[in-house]
């Protein structure tokens, strides 16, 4: 590591694995933590005094669902006093009556909903819970009326690409700020179900074509965010903006991590908080060392004009697809393994012919699969 | 079908002021004026800075203008020109009121 250690802005704070629904595309391990993992309160308090020191400025109440922690309002309340801006990252089902509000009072910055389809049957059908789009809505109307700024979060595959319109209309209806258009990043429980959850080109271009067209009418109205299908892309994203250089995140057991899916990275140890300070392990832990920065890089990243513009892509598909955490993300063109992910699209649309009852949703109790 | 909502446009008259999820706020850490937003963070120049604090909700842009040009020793006519950008630029993305 050449450049200066800088701090991180940003942390994904995982409260919890549980969740009351059960997509099968779930960012969150396949082995999921049971609530008996998870921090107590004081713990995250402690974890949230140390971040602010270290300089994080914004953090983001996920899970499984956030809301299932009874302690959410404590939480949001103690970022709020500690000057973080605080994002609560919501599936919006279950969520008791005056807690939208309490977690507004408490001092929370913004509010992310998530829809697994703009149609009812669709969400209900993804998340497998039956009733869960009318939840949603009214969720969103009552982060409304407390006033609180609004994102809406559509995850995009197969079964919903062809409702991005409709997903941009159920944004503005709902008043939102806010559009995250996202296709799905197949690591975790997405590339479990990669097969069932593949769009094809056609469609993918399709969608393209409809985000580009609202985000130059919208603009100033509502912002559009287009998370792009890697499987499609030519340059890859530049993952957490580079393995931890400015974010981090901390799942429910306090283990911090450089991305979501960075445990499925076998030769890394990752360190829990507890064990040792956050400031410690940011800048010491040999997990955050090993990819930080571009001393890590081999060709064709280690001389490309854009390594500091995608520090090499994403280092879990590179793991995933190549089979190696130090390769070139394959969503690449300058990847040698580049032609692999057109072959495994092509696989995707000719592999299966089973309905999306195949999915294997998104249970804690769900027997991991063999690879 | 939705009412839809209007793309605001920058006039002398607007009184621009910060959405509730866009903040400015001083970081210890790094030394400087941050603008915090849902996803991003922004670290405006010394010049955006004075723009946005001026953005209360009750002044114009004009008085705003006016206002800076004098703290600048600037011909008015070219602040107008930036501050009128840069406040269109940045309501078209919602992190300005106007």
């Amino acid at each position: 590591m050449s450049a200066p250690l800088l701090p991180p802005i940003g942390m994904l704070a995982e409260l919890t694995h549980r969740c009351p629904l059960q997509c099968p595309y779930c960012s969150n391990p396949l082995e999921l933590l049971k609530a008996n993992r998870e921090l107590d309160t004081q713990t995250w308090l402690d974890l949230f005094s140390q971040a602010a020191d270290l300089g994080v400025l914004q953090v983001h109440l996920s899970g499984g669902e956030p809301t299932l922690r009874r302690d959410l309002e404590q939480l949001i309340a103690e970022l709020s006093a500690l000057g973080v801006y605080t994002n609560l990252i919501t599936a919006g089902v279950g969520v008791a009556e005056g807690r939208i509000e309490a977690f507004a009072e408490a001092g929370l910055d913004h509010l992310q909903l998530s829809f697994q389809g703009a149609r009812a049957v669709t969400t209900d059908r993804i998340g497998n819970h039956r009733g869960s789009h009318e939840k949603k809505l009214e969720t969103a109307h009552r982060a409304r009326a407390a006033g609180l700024p609004l994102t809406i979060n559509a995850p995009v595959h197969r079964h919903n690409i062809e409702e991005v319109q409709e997903f941009i209309d159920l944004a503005l209806s709902l008043g939102a700020e806010r559009l995250e258009i996202a296709n799905v990043q197949y690591a975790g429980w997405a590339l479990a179900n990669r097969d069932l959850l593949m769009p094809d080109r056609a469609a993918v271009d399709r969608q393209a074509d409809i985000v580009a067209a609202a985000q130059e009418q919208l603009a100033g109205i509502m912002n559009i965010d287009f998370v792009t299908p890697d499987y499609f892309a030519i340059y890859p994203k530049p993952c957490m903006g580079g393995w931890a250089r400015d974010a981090f995140m901390v799942a429910p057991d306090g283990t911090v991590l450089p991305c979501h899916a960075a445990h499925t990275i076998a030769s890394l140890r990752f360190e829990r908080f507890g064990d040792r300070s956050l400031a410690e392990i940011w800048a010491d832990s040999p997990a955050f060392n090993a990819f930080r920065g571009t001393e890590w890089m081999r060709e064709p990243c280690r001389s490309c004009e854009r390594r500091e513009v995608d520090w090499g892509g994403c280092r879990c598909q590179a793991l995933a697809i190549v089979g190696d955490a130090a390769a070139t993300d394959p969503a690449c063109i300058k990847s040698a393994a580049h032609s692999r992910m057109a072959t495994l699209v092509d696989e995707t649309q000719h592999s299966n012919t089973a309905g999306d009852d195949a999915f294997m949703y998104r249970r804690i109790t769900n027997p991991v699969p063999a690879d | 079908m939705t009412a839809l909502r209007e793309r605001a446009i920058v006039s002398l008259r607007s009184a621009p002021s910060l959405p509730r999820h866009v903040r400015i706020q001083y970081d210890p850490v790094r030394l400087a004026f941050a603008v915090l937003s849902p996803e991003k963070v922004f670290w405006p120049n010394e010049i955006s800075l004075d723009i946005l604090r001026r953005c209360d909700g009750q002044s114009t842009v004009e008085c705003i203008i006016a206002d800076l040009a004098a703290d600048y020793d600037a011909d008015p006519q070219d602040v107008a020109d930036d501050v009128v950008a840069f406040l269109q630029e940045w309501s078209n993305k919602l992190l300005v009121k106007l």
